[in-house]
């Protein structure tokens, strides 16, 4: 089983972490820029995040045979202390970069005016750089705060297929469908998601547009749940062919919007794929 | 210095490149939006028979059109590096040999950043010529061994023939004896440097015989 978990925090994971992936059938992933649990008061701090996320990160999963690429964004709940919002100004330099395919996590926290502004600049950005979104959507008053998110995306003019809105259950679901966007599940040990509803999911609205992930961070959480996944859906009844193409294909197509995306097995000459660079992977 | 990389290009690839220079050329700035692009307009595979790549000829290719020098091509060099991702910071180091005459020592804040790292393959490309040349003996030293320690191999590191002395030679040895007693394996690198000083040598082979024996 190939696994690209589209949503992941390495940078609170440890070397043990990505052996576990690797032996489970993890090959990629994306690494989105988000909170790290305690506050940032300066621009600074996040420059040194990011370039982390462009050099040391993808060089330790390279390490154990994984392929790293990132998304870079100010957060929703970061983007409400006036001394981060110059993060703004760092991001076209990062989002020149080859190993960012995507602005991401944005979206909202609390749904807060300074959060509004942010959100929006950022969509802006994408467009302007031809990135896909990845969306967060809050854990608090989600469905409101979904409602608005997609109502948001309407209005930036951005093509629902470039967007990708995360986070998602029973509740918020069915409107992400109708929207056009992508839908992203984050499946955890305890919260949020489990392994048997997100098989319902499955069940009801297909394999054609869902991203599962494992969002694992510095919290309680598992990288390992996309396998998780997976072994339950051939226990389910789904085929190896709906298992690639939720753990593989569809991460790849979504972030594949980039150009960016390099999935080579090495630096040998390698076929493009719309600027993207997928030797064994799928070319969707 | 910079393996010729034109005839690699497709004809998009030496359009960009081209421009490229040419922008640089009138306005030094243009290089830190075209410098993260190099790989996408130009392209990632090898350039046979040199170690290079064409994304790492090209970006090393357009700092030489830069019309700078001293600290202010310093200062632009490590604004690019440090905000650059790995291919950018690898671009930067393998630039510095070329432009060793019109930068003198101000790009050596580029070759310790790179040193202080722990990515091997910025610690490799920090030891072209230039670093080679301008860094200090002591940091030129733990540099040399930093190489050994985490496996970058010395034949890609320059200035062994003029710059390895008796205390780097000395340095390697303790390193060895440290393995040793470790009950690890000695990296082959070291014996070039260790046989450059015999005193250092027999006294290493003396303690420990056996390591001499696959070595030499
Ligand atoms: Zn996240």
């Amino acid at each position: 089983m190939r696994i690209f978990d589209p949503h992941i925090h390495m940078t609170s994971r440890t070397t043990d972490d990505y052996r576990r992936m690797y032996d489970a059938g993890v090959r990629a992933l994306v690494e989105p820029a988000f909170w790290l649990g305690q506050p940032r008061t300066s621009p600074g701090t996040f420059a040194d995040y990011f370039d982390g996320l462009l050099g040391w990160e993808p060089y330790r999963a390279a390490q154990y045979g994984i392929r790293h690429h990132c998304a870079i964004a100010l957060n929703p709940k970061e983007a409400n202390d006036p001394r981060c919002r110059p993060v703004l100004d760092l991001l076209p330099r990062y989002l020149a970069k080859d190993g960012v395919v995507a602005v991401g996590e944005v979206g909202y926290d609390e749904m807060t005016p300074a959060e509004d502004e942010v959100f929006q600049a950022q969509l802006a950005l994408a467009a302007e750089h031809g990135l896909p979104v990845l969306v967060h959507t809050p854990h608090r008053d989600k469905a409101a705060g979904t409602r608005r998110t997609l109502e948001v995306v309407k209005d930036s003019g951005l093509p629902p297929e470039r967007v990708l809105v995360d986070h998602l259950n029973e509740m918020t679901a069915g409107m992400v469908a109708d929207s056009g966007c992508w839908l992203g599940f984050s499946v955890y040990p305890d919260t949020k998601m489990d392994v048997h509803r997100m098989i319902a999911l499955l069940r009801q609205y297909g394999t054609e547009r869902i991203l599962v992930n494992s969002a694992a961070d510095w919290g309680h959480s598992d990288p390992l749940k996309t396998r998780a996944v997976g072994d339950a859906m051939l226990a389910d009844g789904f085929t190896e062919a709906d298992v690639e193409q939720v753990l593989w294909t569809n991460p790849v197509t979504f972030y594949g919007q980039s150009g960016r995306l390099d999935l080579a097995d090495d630096a040998a000459p390698a076929a493009d794929y719309a600027g993207n660079t997928i030797k064994r992977g799928v070319a969707p | 210095m910079i393996p010729p990389v034109r005839p690699r290009l497709t004809e998009d690839g030496t359009r960009w490149l081209d421009a490229a220079e040419a922008k640089v050329k009138a306005d030094p700035g243009a290089v830190l939006a075209l410098f993260p692009a190099a790989g996408r307009a130009c392209g990632r595979g090898p350039l046979p028979e040199t170690g290079w790549t064409v994304d790492l000829a090209v970006r090393a290719t357009l700092l030489t059109a830069l019309p700078l020098d001293g600290e202010a091509l310093g200062e632009l060099l490590f604004d690019l590096y440090t905000h650059g991702d790995t291919a950018e910071r690898l671009g930067v180091l393998a630039g510095l040999d070329a432009l060793d005459g019109r930068l003198g020592d101000a790009g050596l804040p580029i070759v310790r950043d790179a040193l202080r790292t722990s990515d091997t393959r910025l610690i490799g490309a920090a030891l072209g010529s230039y670093g080679a040349a301008r860094l200090p003996a002591e940091a030129y030293r733990q540099a040399v061994l930093k190489c050994v320690f985490t496996g970058v191999p010395l034949d890609t590191v320059r200035g062994l023939d003029t710059r390895a002395d008796r205390e780097l030679a000395r340095m390697m040895a303790d390193f060895a004896r440290e393995r040793a007693a470790a009950g690890r394996e000695v990296p082959a690198d070291i014996w070039p440097v260790v046989e450059r000083h015999p005193e250092v040598l027999a006294e290493l082979t003396t303690e420990l015989p056996s390591l001499s024996s696959g070595a030499l």
